[in-house]
């Protein structure tokens, strides 16, 4: 069972830095870089089934250079091997051209299954998995609590988060899988891995290598502009109450009456 | 002058989703400051798609209803996708709005890849100013962005509580088609379609939400998280913490890894205000927070704090609620 992870660096949530440089684009000096955490659950679950199944996990990133330091951390919690789209014309691409190019990477590579994470901490779009199925006309199953790929029959299975439950879906391999938080915690690297993942692999794409030029895909064609920031407004005050449990219910109430609330 | 579509969500039993109600509302309000002969429309996707068809045109002139036999047995989003853009065509100045919930999302990319139109993701607002401007949250609720296509058209997913939903001025027409051609993007079968007991109304569209976190404690510790929510008719939702100890299901938990809400009134109990956790509920307008801990990170952007057990302050607000609703 081979499967490729979509991985995207992303800033660290957690610090809390996130801005913009004065090109409009996100400033990454300004913020360490961490694996995107919804990607990690989707990493999580394919190193889960390639232990069950035997076989390989790949991660296919596309970052700027500087991505195979945050990759390694990824290929330490166990990725065999990843592959970095990097080419100076990318950045500012919008999600067309990181559908494209992520669809043409994955044209040169072997897998029984694509995992992505739910959607990426700094864009929060998550269209992009969608957006790569359709071009690879590849089956498309999203929102995952379960993955159960069987290779015998070479179909998988998928339980699909619903309002009210779930579906179960089938379809067969290859395929593309959306993956939650419920699949189960990332773990930890460790220290054997954290070493180990220091020689293995990362194979460097650049457009050229994938037949695509900058004049269809990347920064000079996005299809979307950022035309102004605005700080949201500030929240007032907070009003803090002490004092007896039926004191702070009482103001409780009094606050949400005062709003209308109730 | 651009056309206005908005393609339409469901419920399981085959209503229309609040979010395409809101939808439809933006698209209406859009296509009457873009003036001119821009049209609003809509579009619904379904084996049976009459009774949403007719909810939906109650906010939009125009209706097209495909009816697709296939949705009965397969995934929607494949369908929903190859069908709108049927309908649609190339137009390049069609603007396309869809909830930025999960099957949303699923059309929105797959909408995005076979037309190459643009997306702009999560709007929590968006206007007609000579051209489309799309306001967004983001950066963990930071900054808020205005972006537009450059192109004349594109896709824009939509945050719900966003728009206010309102009934167009006469209800519009619905006009009936049936599928036709196999999609392009394989169809994935749908085997079964299970409903959890216990599952809970849906949080990102609730006006008040109540809920818990890890100071909870237990399961049954949520009965109280649930009474107080019945009591003040809101959703129950919970952090990462509460959903991992298995207390509540993935469903209700919001933040970074779960939904983003934005309610009228957010009643966090128990819940520390951690940085992932903030980003799914910061916009609501009035949080109050019931915690034990004064130094907690929650008492730096809750309007009320009130420092207390969680318990404690939870039964007494129940009597003062009950008391005063007689
Ligand atoms: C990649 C990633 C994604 C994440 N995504 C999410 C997400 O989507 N949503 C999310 O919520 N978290 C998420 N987290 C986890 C997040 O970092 C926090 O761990 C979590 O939000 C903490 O939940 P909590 O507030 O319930 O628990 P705690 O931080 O443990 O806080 C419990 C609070 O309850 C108070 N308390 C305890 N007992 C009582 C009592 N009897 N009465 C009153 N107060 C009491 C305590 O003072 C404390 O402030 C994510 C983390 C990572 C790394």
């Amino acid at each position: 069972m081979h499967i490729v992870v979509l991985t995207k660096p992303v800033p660290d949530p957690a610090a809390a830095a996130e801005r913009l440089g004065p090109d409009g684009r996100l400033d990454r000096a300004a913020s360490p870089s961490v694996v995107n955490g919804n990607d990690e659950y989707a990493l999580e679950a394919a190193l889960k089934l390639t232990e069950a199944h035997g076989g390989e996990v790949s991660l296919l990133t596309m970052a700027p250079a500087g991505a195979t330091d945050t990759m390694r951390k990824a290929l330490a919690m166990g990725a065999t091997r990843g592959v970095l789209v990097t080419d100076p014309a990318l950045a500012g691409s919008c999600v067309r051209s990181t559908v494209q190019v992520l669809a043409a990477a994955l044209r040169d590579l072997t897998f029984d299954l694509v995992f992505a994470g739910a959607d990426t901490s700094d864009g929060g779009g998550g269209i992009v998995a969608a957006g790569v199925a359709a071009l690879l006309r590849l089956p498309y199953l999203s929102n995952a609590a379960r993955i159960e790929p069987d290779p015998v029959s070479g179909r998988v299975q998928v339980r699909r988060i619903t309002a009210t439950g779930y579906d179960l879906l089938e379809a067969p391999m290859p395929a593309l899988v959306v993956c939650t938080q419920v699949l189960g915690e990332p773990r930890y690297p460790s220290l054997k891995g954290i070493m180990s993942a220091r020689s293995k692999e990362i194979a460097t794409r650049s457009l050229g290598d994938l037949g695509l030029s900058a004049e269809a895909v990347g920064g000079t064609v996005a299809t979307t502009q950022l035309l102004g920031t605005r700080r949201p407004p500030a929240r007032g005050a907070t009003q803090v109450v002490r004092g007896s449990a039926e004191e702070g219910a009482r103001e409780i109430v009094a606050f949400l009456e005062s709003r209308r609330l109730i | 002058m651009p056309a206005f579509w908005v393609i339409a969500e469901h419920n399981a039993d085959g209503s229309l989703a609040r979010i395409s109600a809101e939808a439809a509302t933006l698209a209406r309000s859009l296509a009457a400051a873009a003036g001119g002969d821009s049209e609003a429309a809509g579009i619904v996707v379904a084996a049976d798609p009459g009774h949403a068809a007719e909810q939906l045109a109650v906010y939009l002139p125009r209706v097209v209803a495909v009816a697709d036999a296939a949705a009965a047995g397969h995934a929607w989003a494949v369908l929903a996708a190859e069908r709108a853009a049927a309908v649609i065509g190339d137009a390049p100045d069609a603007v396309i709005i869809l909830g930025a919930g999960p099957d949303g999302r699923d059309v929105a990319g797959m909408l995005a890849a076979l037309g190459g139109r643009g997306v702009l993701v999560n709007a929590t607002g968006a206007a007609w100013d000579g051209r489309l401007t799309v306001e967004m949250s983001v950066f963990g609720g930071k900054l808020i962005t205005t972006s537009g296509f450059t192109a004349a058209g594109g896709i824009v997913t939509l945050r719900p509580n966003t728009v206010t939903a309102e009934v167009g001025p006469a209800a519009g027409t619905v006009e009936r088609r049936s599928a036709a051609g196999e999609p392009s993007i394989p169809l994935v079968a749908v085997l079964d379609q299970v409903a959890e007991v216990g599952a809970a109304a849906p949080i990102e569209e609730a006006r008040i939400i109540v809920s818990g976190g890890r100071g909870v404690g237990s399961p049954e510790g949520f009965d109280l998280v649930r009474e107080i929510a019945a009591e003040l008719g809101g959703a129950v939702g919970a952090t990462r913490a509460a959903v991992d100890s298995g207390w509540v299901p993935y469903s209700q938990q919001i933040g970074q890894t779960g939904k983003i809400v934005k309610p009228q009134l957010y009643l966090a109990l128990g819940i520390s205000g951690a940085i992932q956790h903030k980003v799914g509920m910061q916009t609501a307008e009035t949080i109050v927070a019931v915690n034990r801990d004064p130094d907690s990170p929650i008492a730096e952007f809750a309007d009320l704090l009130v420092v207390g057990d969680l318990f404690e302050v939870g039964r007494a607000m129940l009597v003062a609620l009950r008391a005063r609703s007689g």
